[in-house]
């Protein structure tokens, strides 16, 4: 076994860019803070207190470094993808695997980091939230692994459509809650995970699943998945000899993408492209294009793009992808858009669908549907930029999670 | 209009607590709600405080969260909700606005502030308001004559409690215990401990909500605190009731009973 760290303090605490770091409010720009009930204060102080400790603690890193490692199956490789770039222009496609890490996406990076912190809280329970079900089934991994209790909640509309997911989270030792409540999906069972934290906050950290929420939250998931950049913007330079032209990857609370996006941001040269789910087309309202076609407002604790009404109300979204399919969106994202670092653009069902069996085909890789997103991008932005062009797509996660959504859409 | 100001002065010139209720707008109907307000000023209770309905509300029990989601279903929008102020405010009670932020935020905090006070709103409770974000509204709130409500909790340091008490006017609404709205077998046993904690900082009056539902309690928490804060279990008699008219009738009886708690203390 290699004794090469893929952690540094450095690169857990960011690059020193743009003012990286959220502000003391947890801003960025305009963008986060936190908007709970002043009950969860101090225990998001806490958390950011014990954070601000640990990131700077080398021990911490160190064994934070050894389960990426050992146990999450780090550094995941790159893949470059010629017969899928066919379909691009000519230019090189080249994919980071996070669907080859232990739980088959990039959720297990945050989680292990999520769950030392916990054991560093001295707290024996967490609870997450899960659209999908990958975050709850990870989540339910990382607490399995360090004997933290777990309960996940997770839209009763979403139990029925991930039934398989719900069944790894019980082997796995977790409690499922079906919520009922609202429109009983993701965003309804976040709002059931705070309640419950409200309530239990004492002994119980909340995992919180994405780069969305109050601070510290969108600070913390983003330094657990920065890893993803890390590796590749090493692996790249070592492959390709340079920079990529531009990265791609799929958006839903953002964690993937801010992932892979934040290692890149100080070089100017390289773009940054985000896919929103564009579900059944953004005229038809039935998407979920927070970024895009959203507006400014508060939604889970932070200030942020949402897609809401004129009174403020929260729009459902839709997306055939689970993953993507939420109506907010992480404020560093909100921060990158306005600033015009990075770029966001809308992928339909259709589009993405296309590439989910394209990938199959060309290369013998089933993705996740909601990195199919960003291999679409790609392959748009391939033919915007030309043959000489080096894009790199997060393939965040696989598709076997997928196979009952493929089977009806594709009539297998 | 009745100003919070005037019915904390005649709670304590009586040697009682305030009594406070909540009923979201568009509960069970528009009218409805400002049907069951009267019916519970009526029979006693100080102060209403009007829920708008919101898509997420995360503070809030099942009970309250059912009774937000039939308004909403309902088509509940801001209008009505300054309309329910308005006909609330006519039976002689102050009459605040409690709320999540965005719906403010959307609607413009200068609108929103400007529009209360038009309707006869006294001010606003907002539980996810925190007092580093609340500078915009507060300005607003100050600018339209109305006072702005803001949360401490049990687990509020005293650093907390005197950045949030420091934003408040009218009153501070104390939350009795760590977790979400809804009527509970015994009121925190943290609600006095916080009260006595939060009056070193503060002249204003204190009041605490969260699980208090019978009159039993009410006088409990009349022991020590200058208002008590009764929600879920108004709507729990709405939702239980076989027709409008009985749940008029029994909405009554609690704010009676917890009329006659309040003055027992």
């Amino acid at each position: 076994m290699t004794e090469a760290t893929i952690l540094t303090p450095a690169d857990l605490a960011g690059n020193g860019v743009y003012g990286d770091d959220p502000d003391v409010r947890g801003k960025f720009g305009v963008f986060g803070g936190r908007y709970v009930p002043e009950a969860l204060i101090p225990a998001l102080d806490e958390v950011a207190a014990e954070y601000e400790k640990a990131k700077n603690d080398p021990a911490f890193i160190h064994e934070f470094d050894h389960l990426l490692r050992t146990y999450a199956g780090r550094p995941t490789t790159l893949t470059e993808v010629p017969r899928f770039a066919e379909q691009a222009g000519g230019a090189r496609i080249i994919l980071k695997r996070e669907d080859l890490t232990h739980t088959g996406a990039h959720k297990i990076n945050n989680v292990l980091g999520q769950a030392l912190l916990t054991r560093r809280l001295g707290k024996t329970r967490v609870i997450a939230e899960t659209g999908a079900g990958q975050h709850g089934v990870a989540t339910a991994t990382a607490a399995a692994l360090l004997g933290l209790e777990c309960v996940i909640y997770m839209g009763a509309v979403d139990c029925e459509r991930q039934a398989l997911n719900v069944a790894r989270m019980k082997l796995l030792g977790a409690t499922v809650v079906p919520v009922a409540n609202g429109s009983q999906t993701l965003k309804d069972a976040i709002n059931e995970a705070f309640r419950d934290w409200v309530a239990n906050v004492d002994h119980t950290h909340y995992l919180f699943g994405t780069i969305a929420g109050p601070h510290p939250f969108p600070e913390i998931v983003r330094d657990f998945a920065r890893v993803i950049g890390v590796e590749a913007r090493r692996q790249m330079l070592e492959l390709t000899g340079r920079l990529p032209d531009a990265v791609a990857a799929a958006v839903g609370g953002g964690s993937n993408a801010i992932g892979i996006f934040h290692a890149f941001i100080g070089d100017e040269d390289v773009q940054l492209h985000g896919y929103e789910a564009g579900g059944r087309g953004a005229e038809t309202g039935e998407h979920a294009l927070t970024l895009t076609q959203g507006s400014v407002g508060v939604l889970h604790g932070a200030r942020t793009y949402v897609l809401q009404d004129d009174e403020g109300q929260t729009i459902e979204s839709h997306s055939i992808s689970a993953g993507l399919d939420y109506p907010g969106v992480g404020p560093e994202h909100a921060w990158l858009k306005d600033t015009g670092r990075a770029t966001y653009h809308g992928v339909t069902d259709a589009e993405a669908m296309e590439a989910f069996a394209l990938l199959a085909r060309t290369e013998g890789i089933i993705p996740a549907i909601e990195s199919s997103h960003a291999l679409a991008g790609a392959l748009k932005l391939g033919r915007e930029l030309g043959p000489e062009a080096i894009i790199l797509v997060n393939l965040s996660g696989r598709g076997d999670k997928d196979m009952g959504t493929a089977m009806k859409y594709f009539n297998l | 209009m009745t100003t919070l100001q005037t019915v904390f002065a005649k709670a304590k010139a009586d040697d009682r607590a305030a009594l406070i209720g909540y009923l979201p707008a568009g509960f069970p109907t528009v009218e409805g709600a400002v049907a069951a307000a009267s019916a519970m000023v009526e029979a006693g209770c100080d102060v209403i405080e009007i829920g708008l309905p919101y898509s997420d509300p995360l503070m809030d029990g099942p009970t309250i969260q059912a009774a937000v989601h039939r308004a909403l279903t309902n088509g509940t929008r801001i209008a009505d909700v300054m309309r329910t102020v308005e006909g609330v405010a006519a039976t002689g009670a102050a009459t605040l606005v409690m709320t999540y932020w965005n719906p403010i935020d959307r609607y413009g905090a200068e609108r929103f502030a400007r529009d209360l006070a038009s309707a006869g709103g006294t001010g606003t409770i907002t539980p996810d308001l925190t007092p580093e974000e609340s500078g915009v509204w507060r300005e607003a709130s100050a600018a339209a004559g109305i006072d702005t409500v803001f949360l401490v909790a049990p687990s509020s340091t005293e650093e907390r409690i005197k950045a949030v008490v420091d934003c408040c006017t009218g009153f501070v609404y104390a939350a009795s215990l760590m977790g979400v709205t809804g009527a509970r077998d015994q009121v925190g046993s943290a609600a006095r401990g916080l009260v006595e904690r939060t009056r070193p900082h503060t002249g204003l009056p204190v009041c605490v909500g969260l699980g208090v539902g019978t009159g039993d309690q009410a006088a409990e928490v009349a022991g020590y605190a200058d208002g008590v804060i009764v929600g879920s279990a108004f709507i729990r008699r709405l939702l239980d009731a076989s027709d409008e008219a009985a749940g008029l009738a029994s909405v009554r009886e609690l704010a009676a009973e917890l009329a006659e708690g309040v003055r027992r203390r």
